[in-house]
């Protein structure tokens, strides 16, 4: 299972290595939605730096969203699904491997976000471990989810329209959870009340990922 | 497609039902099922009528909210049906059906209905706790935590209906809509923790709160419990009447297409002459319940 993971993983980041598509599409996306969020909340930025995890965690929802349907469409041409299902690949390593290359991309993304609400809000991150751990918790959750709608919908032409609907309001625990954290570590002093969101992100990321390595078979079955 | 076929003038009247052996005929409900539906009707609406003569008329004004407390009758009662009984039962029949052992279209049409329902019964929930949000806290609406959480699980059940919407062979329908109602049935405890954590506002509740105990008492709470009972009923009597015609969607998907062409070949066989205003609405080949037709049923499937 995991040297299937590791092997799917490496053939989507290569595949993004080569056509650059998060890096020149999503991303700028992500920067631009920051700009949008600047603009209607206006040039004070006392009110965004106080917005600014929120619209950090709203910016990463809807990247993620994007690279879903690019992880999807990936496999969608050239009976590339046929082809893994034929492959022998256990679909749980396959699940993991998806999942993995879409959180790495999501990583690297966050990485680009967080620096433009530094930059573009003004956000003073006074606890910068609990940054770190709540993006990763979060993307792996984003990821795990992600993923799992990804594969039931992979075989409908609507899925574009079809996964925000359905993705979003399942990811709600994650934005809540993630904006939270971000609030506590701009707060600093005590990170308690964070601490109980991010065992509320590791529950999620458990559930998911446990779901998605038991069900992934039978879910590219109906795909 | 069915709709050009209707629209044109048919020469003939057409022959209503067409005996054919491709055809399947329609499933027909027995008369005992149809007696237990009509009593479960007719019993939900004379106890729901009850329950508003004696919750407008017949128990007392509250102490501290005055006539507003009689929303207690309904909105609770409105909301068990819609948050635990139909989503329950969603959730329960969606992962019975996924249970290799317990597969079976019956779950699937079952789970269905119960998110329809329940759907409108969750958004009666949010209406008539919106009524009484505003004069009790100054506001239609509050990011509360059950609020909140009510407002997520309407918007994951629409997600699920809408998934329904896509047009799929019955069993690749039932599957996937069983696994999303299963990933959300997951997310509600989740969404549950979070958003208690993130807000709290609503009063705890007056019936199922932990110990059963009713805070409320006398002809106040029989009222409450007579409007639970009714509510159930009516549940009941709308899931079987939705289930029923799920069942007649899935014979008209099926069938269709074989009705039509069959009606379009004994119009062949038939006398001739024409006679404009026999088209459109009066042959079977005409709009399902669902409206859809039968090519409308396949587009959309890669």
């Amino acid at each position: 299972m995991w040297r299937d993971a590791a092997l799917v993983a490496g053939k989507d980041l290569r595949i993004e290595g080569r056509s650059r598509v998060a890096l020149s599409q999503v991303a700028p996306f992500g920067v631009v939605a920051l700009v949008l969020f600047a603009f209607a909340l206006g040039p004070d930025r006392q009110v965004m730096a106080k917005g600014a995890p929120g619209l950090f965690w709203v910016a990463v929802l809807f990247c993620t969203v994007l690279a879903i349907q690019r992880s999807v469409s990936v496999e969608s041409s050239d009976g590339a699904r046929d082809g893994l299902r034929l492959s022998g690949i256990d679909p749980a390593g396959l699940y993991l491997g998806k999942a993995v290359a879409v959180a790495a991309q999501l990583i690297v993304l966050e990485v680009l976000l967080a620096a433009g609400v530094v930059l573009l809000y003004g956000a003073r991150i006074e606890v910068p471990w609990m940054i770190v751990v709540s993006c990763v918790l979060g993307t792996v959750g984003l990821a795990a989810t992600g993923t799992l709608y990804g594969a039931l919908l992979s075989g409908l032409r609507v899925r574009e329209t079809l996964l925000p609907f359905l993705l979003l309001p399942i990811a709600a625990p994650v934005l809540l959870a993630g904006t939270r954290i971000w609030q506590a570590a701009m707060a600093g002093g005590t990170p308690a009340s964070g601490l109980q969101w991010l065992r509320l992100l590791v529950v999620f990321d458990a559930v998911y990922l446990a779901v998605g390595v038991v069900l992934f078979g039978p879910i590219q079955e109906t795909a | 497609m069915t709709s050009d076929l209707t629209a044109l003038p048919v020469s003939g009247p057409p022959a209503a039902p067409v005996p054919d052996a491709r055809v399947d005929p329609p499933p027909v409900q027995s008369s005992r099922s149809k007696l237990v539906e009509r009593v479960i009707g007719v019993t939900a609406l004379v106890g729901i009528a009850a329950t508003v003569w004696l919750g407008l008329w017949v128990t007392p004004p509250d102490k501290v909210q005055g006539d507003l407390v009689r929303l207690v009758y309904i909105h609770p009662g409105v909301a068990w049906v819609a948050l635990y009984l139909a989503f329950g039962l969603a959730a329960v029949s969606s992962l019975l059906y996924l249970w290799p052992r317990t597969r079976s279209l019956f779950w699937d049409r079952l789970a269905a209905a119960a998110v329809e329902v329940g759907v409108v019964f969750n958004i009666c929930t949010l209406v008539s706790g919106s009524i009484w949000g505003k004069p009790t806290w100054g506001v239609w609406w509050a990011w509360d935590a059950r609020l909140t959480l009510t407002a997520v699980l309407l918007v994951l059940f629409l997600g699920y209906l809408a998934l329904r919407r896509i047009p799929a062979e019955p069993e690749v329908r039932a599957r996937r809509s069983a696994f999303v109602a299963l990933f959300a049935a997951i997310d509600i405890p989740l969404v549950h923790f979070s958003v208690n954590w993130w807000n709290t506002l609503h009063q705890g509740a007056t019936v199922l709160n932990p110990g059963l105990k009713l805070k409320i008492h006398g002809s106040m709470a029989w009222t409450l419990l007579l409007g639970f009972l009714a509510l159930t009923l009516a549940f009941v009597w709308m899931l079987l009447v939705r289930y029923r015609v799920g069942v007649l969607e899935d014979w008209l998907a099926a069938n269709e297409l074989d009705f039509a062409l069959a009606e379009r070949q004994s119009e062949g066989a038939g006398p001739s002459g024409t006679d404009p205003g026999a088209g459109p609405g009066k042959g079977p080949s005409g709009e399902g319940p669902s409206g859809e037709g039968p090519t409308g049923d396949r587009v959309g499937v890669a």
